[in-house]
């Protein structure tokens, strides 16, 4: 376990200049996400077109995981229909969590995230973008990661 | 305290000889010698504590206050020694004044649901201060809905002090109860609380103290603070978890009703009325963590063997040096900045999140808090999420503060 698998220079750089970050008026589905251990807050704005997600943005402070991985997120969805974006996430979720996940390459940029299973510890401050994501494409309720 | 007890407490803490007694403190994280800066959420336990518990497991235990039996009576004594113990150890005028219960938060609450509750109502007002644990806002708000009594806070500045004069400004003939923390978990601050006590007290005030930062760093009389409740926890001061103890004053307790029913606490029972045990015990419902009370009276022999002061002198000295070297760390900044400070130092690095700081120094070994340090209302007046937070004890040592620096020193170059 190396802390450059973690803080890889994709995930420092997107720390630094986190993409699509801020709000989005009007919005289709808005959503809060909370990580009470940490108190970790951010928001998910999402504009839809049909099925398909059309722009989305999101805003709050958290820790260089949580940044990334939300900056990230919305590079990799925006354009994508809803169960494009569910099977995303699914596997996003393996790759955080489960050690045989399936070889990330297609996964992109998203990839980076792989060093943050070593981590245990962090695992909920890479998820809770993808929780909140889901919570603003349905019920909008807030959600957190306990 | 015994003679050779007193000739070690004159003289400066050991701490390489005191970490010997701290077996965890021996092991490795992530390949790297443990440096454990968070004492303040928990502190390690010496051997004397863990051989006192496994002796009086593996030797005594039994049932307390029930039968006849030899363990029985040798459990009793054991727990009751204990109380004695603490009693000697805060200055309680009788051990009828020492409650046992799970730990500070346990305490609050008890105040809150036997004393608040039944004799509080609309009109009457608790105060407390900005820099509360959430374990002395929440049990009084509870209580504040259940009996329509109005929670006040007095504010603090931005060194992390409470603002005397709002303070006292804030205290009025509705004020029944104030409720504060002797040393603030998330930055340090010692308060003037006898000061404060007596402040109270003239508006005709009870006062709770809320010690679970206090009592391992300081020396406390119950009866020169001239507090009416007194709480703290048994893991901060190097014992087990899942003890503490309520010292409050004779009088108040006896005009508490019990407040959880069960064994232990009553004197008869039958279907149409019980009648209550004596104190404490009329506080003590089922059976109570007896080898936890045996930990913590062995955990007060060894601080008040190496000597609250020689202690306190210590963790001072590695205070002001982690103070010094830390603020020469580019982007640090210390979030608590009081005068009297007890051996917390909370601090933000500009561009990085606590938690970041938190993954890379336990990466190099070392075990500091990271959060809002359940005080959220004081994050939000420094207007920061989280912190991170190193905390000292009686076994840090001056090559922990170097590891710690050098450690931020690579969480900049991570960050840069």
């Amino acid at each position: 376990m190396e802390l450059k698998d973690l803080y890889r220079d994709v995930i420092l750089d997107h720390n630094r200049q986190p993409r699509n970050f801020g709000r989005l008026e009007p919005a289709d589905g808005q959503a809060d996400g909370f990580n009470p251990l940490c108190g970790d807050r951010l928001s998910v704005f999402v504009r839809l077109n049909g099925d398909r997600i059309e722009d989305l943005r999101f805003e709050g402070k958290g820790c260089a995981i949580s940044t990334a991985s939300a900056s990230l997120m919305t590079e990799a969805v925006k354009g994508q229909s809803r169960a494009a974006v569910e099977a995303l996430y699914q596997r996003v979720h393996a790759l955080l969590t489960q050690r045989d996940a399936p070889p990330a390459q297609d996964l992109g940029k998203l990839a980076a995230l792989s060093g943050v299973r070593e981590f245990p510890a962090r695992v909920k401050c890479a998820s809770l973008c993808w929780h909140t994501l889901n919570a603003a494409l349905h019920d909008g309720a807030t959600v957190t990661t306990e | 305290m015994n003679a050779a007890a007193k000739t070690l407490a004159a003289r400066p803490l050991d701490a390489e000889s005191v970490r010997r007694d701290f077996p965890i403190l021996a092991r490795s994280i992530n390949g790297k010698p443990l440096v454990y800066l968070d004492s303040a959420a928990s502190a390690q336990q010496p051997l004397p504590v863990m051989r006192a518990v496994e002796r009086y497991e593996t030797h005594s235990h039994a049932n307390v206050h029930r039968g006849v039996h030899t363990l029985s009576q040798e459990a009793t004594d054991a727990f009751e020694g204990a109380r004695e113990r603490v009693r000697r150890f805060v200055n309680a005028a009788s051990v009828r004044e020492i409650v046992f219960v799970r730990g500070t938060t346990e305490a609050i609450n008890l105040v809150a649901q036997s004393y608040v509750r039944p004799s509080f109502g609309p009109g009457d007002e608790i105060l407390i201060t900005a820099l509360e644990h959430h374990a002395n806002i929440v049990p009084w708000q509870l209580v504040c809905e259940q009996t329509g009594c109005t929670l006040k806070v007095a504010p603090i500045d931005r060194k992390g002090e409470v603002v005397l004069d709002a303070f006292v400004a804030l205290l009025s003939p509705r004020t029944r109860l104030v409720a504060m923390a002797h040393v603030s978990n998330a930055l340090g601050t010692v308060l003037p609380v006898q000061r404060m006590i007596a402040a109270a007290h003239e508006h005709g005030a009870r006062v709770l103290v809320d010690g679970a930062q206090a009592v391992q760093h300081t020396r406390v009389d119950v009866r020169a603070l001239n507090a009416d409740f007194y709480a703290f926890s048994s893991h901060k001061l190097y014992g087990p978890t899942g003890i503490g103890v309520l010292y409050a004053r004779e009088a108040l307790l006896e005009s508490m009703p019990p407040w959880q029913g069960g064994g232990d606490m009553i004197r008869t029972v039958t279907f149409e009325k019980s009648t209550y045990n004596d104190l404490p015990w009329k506080f003590e419902a089922g059976t109570p963590h007896i080898s936890g009370a045996v930990g913590l009276a062995a955990a007060i022999d060894y601080v008040e063997a190496l000597g609250l002061d020689a202690i306190a002198a210590h963790e001072q000295r590695l205070l002001a040096l982690a103070t010094t070297a830390l603020t020469a760390i580019r982007g640090v900044q210390i979030i608590g900045t009081a005068a009297h400070k007890s051996a917390v130092i909370s601090f933000t690095m500009a561009g990085v999140h606590p938690h970041d700081i938190g993954t890379i120094l336990d990466h190099e070994g070392i075990a500091i808090r990271t959060g809002h340090h359940c005080a959220m209302p004081v994050m939000d007046f420094f207007g920061v999420p989280a912190t991170a937070r190193a905390s000292f004890g009686c076994y840090s040592t001056t090559e922990d503060v170097a590891r710690l620096v050098a450690a931020l020193e690579r969480v900049r170059e991570i960050f840069a």
